[in-house]
């Protein structure tokens, strides 16, 4: 994908600049660029690896097992089909756990091994089951209660309140993950009973 | 609505406090699990650095040329007629698409209007509650091969739409 997004930009940039007479601001703004990317990189290390850190010390104390295991109720509204021992079902709430506390070296390989499983008891191999299909709409709606990416970036380019995003970004996620149910739900009930 | 921004103010405290009691409760080495993850971090944030410099030379590049303007003018009677800020579609638009390239317009945005300004914290707030569904779609699917994946899409941009309304909303409500 990046194959063609990333070479079109720059193609794109080329014509566009040819026709506004902007090609010496291109040049530069390429240079700047590149060395605007690793300073950024640099600087925002030192947030990411404060949080990842932290995010160790969580995952360590089996904090995802044990947010996980309170899962089962929510499981069980989502999946109702799904046994609460079977091991899709630990996956999936080990995955929306690890997302939710932004752990992303847990969540995407549970999310793959949820997807192996759901595949085995699903009758048609190439057809999304409808327990596939809750699971990563309700995956892709974003979970992540602190995006700390988003912090690093907003207090590199010198935000006043780098943080002040983290509850509007959190209140936000309700509303798309809600939705998400919602939606779910309603195309399970109108278009494949 | 301002309860929001005292979450903003605590969050972080609280999860330190959180994970660190916690840790202790399970007897964790805290510091070393730290240092440990710590270093993770590092890698990741190297890890992202090429693309990164790549992603970031092609939306300055862009920008320099005029085109993401051209394209906020052209959108304009578009988004105007549903008071959605046009300098913000682009991003919006390859967020579904590509994590590093919609970073790379991101940062874009911080460096042209900075990220305290209306549209600094709306493409902020945007970004904390959408994903990459393109993405994450075929990942997912092509790991076991299905190819017939129903109202996947629908959902999921149903969900991500809800996501944008919400936050264009909030942050006119919090910083309008």
């Amino acid at each position: 994908m990046l194959n063609y997004i990333w070479g079109i930009m720059i193609l794109l940039a080329v014509v566009v600049a040819s026709f506004t007479g902007k090609m010496p601001d291109i040049t530069n703004s390429a240079l700047e660029s590149a060395q605007d990317a690793v300073a950024l990189c640099v600087k925002m290390t030192g947030i990411v690896a404060m949080w990842t850190g932290l995010m160790k010390i969580a995952e360590k104390a089996g904090l995802v097992e044990a947010l996980s295991k309170k899962l089962s109720p929510v499981m069980k509204f989502l999946f109702p089909d799904l046994h609460s021992g079977s091991k899709a079902a630990k996956h999936i709430s080990t995955n929306f756990i690890a997302n939710i506390l932004g752990i992303g070296w847990a969540a995407t390989p549970a999310g793959l091994k949820a997807m192996e499983e759901l595949q085995k008891t699903n009758p048609d191999k190439t057809t999304a089951s409808r327990n596939m299909c809750m699971f990563l709409i309700i995956n892709m709606s974003s979970l992540q209660i602190v995006s700390v990416n988003i912090v690093a970036y907003r207090a590199q380019y010198n935000s006043v309140n780098p943080s002040e995003i983290i509850g509007p970004g959190l209140v936000t996620t309700l509303v798309s993950t809600l939705t998400a149910v919602i939606a779910a739900k309603i195309f399970e009930k109108v278009r494949f009973k | 609505m301002k309860f929001m921004l005292l979450i903003s103010e605590l969050i972080i405290p609280l999860s330190f406090v959180g994970i660190i009691g916690y840790g202790y409760i399970k007897k964790v080495n805290v510091y070393e699990e730290f240092i440990e993850g710590a270093k993770d971090g590092f890698k990741t944030v190297i890890g992202i650095m090429p693309t990164l410099i790549g992603l970031m030379v092609g939306v300055g590049m862009l920008r320099a040329s005029g085109f993401l303007d051209l394209l906020a003018n052209f959108l304009s009677p578009l988004t105007d007629l549903i008071s959605f800020p046009k300098e913000a579609v682009a991003l919006t638009l390859m967020r579904l698409v590509s994590s590093s390239a919609s970073t790379g317009l991101l940062i874009d945005i911080f460096k042209t209007y900075g990220p305290d300004s209306f549209i600094g914290r709306f493409v902020s707030i945007m970004m904390s509650c959408t994903e990459t569904i393109l993405y994450t779609m075929s990942v997912y699917f092509m790991s076991v091969k299905i190819t017939k994946t129903k109202y996947t899409l629908a959902g999921a941009l149903i969900s991500n739409f809800a996501g944008i309304i919400a936050a264009l909303w909030i942050t006119r409500a919090l910083f309008g």
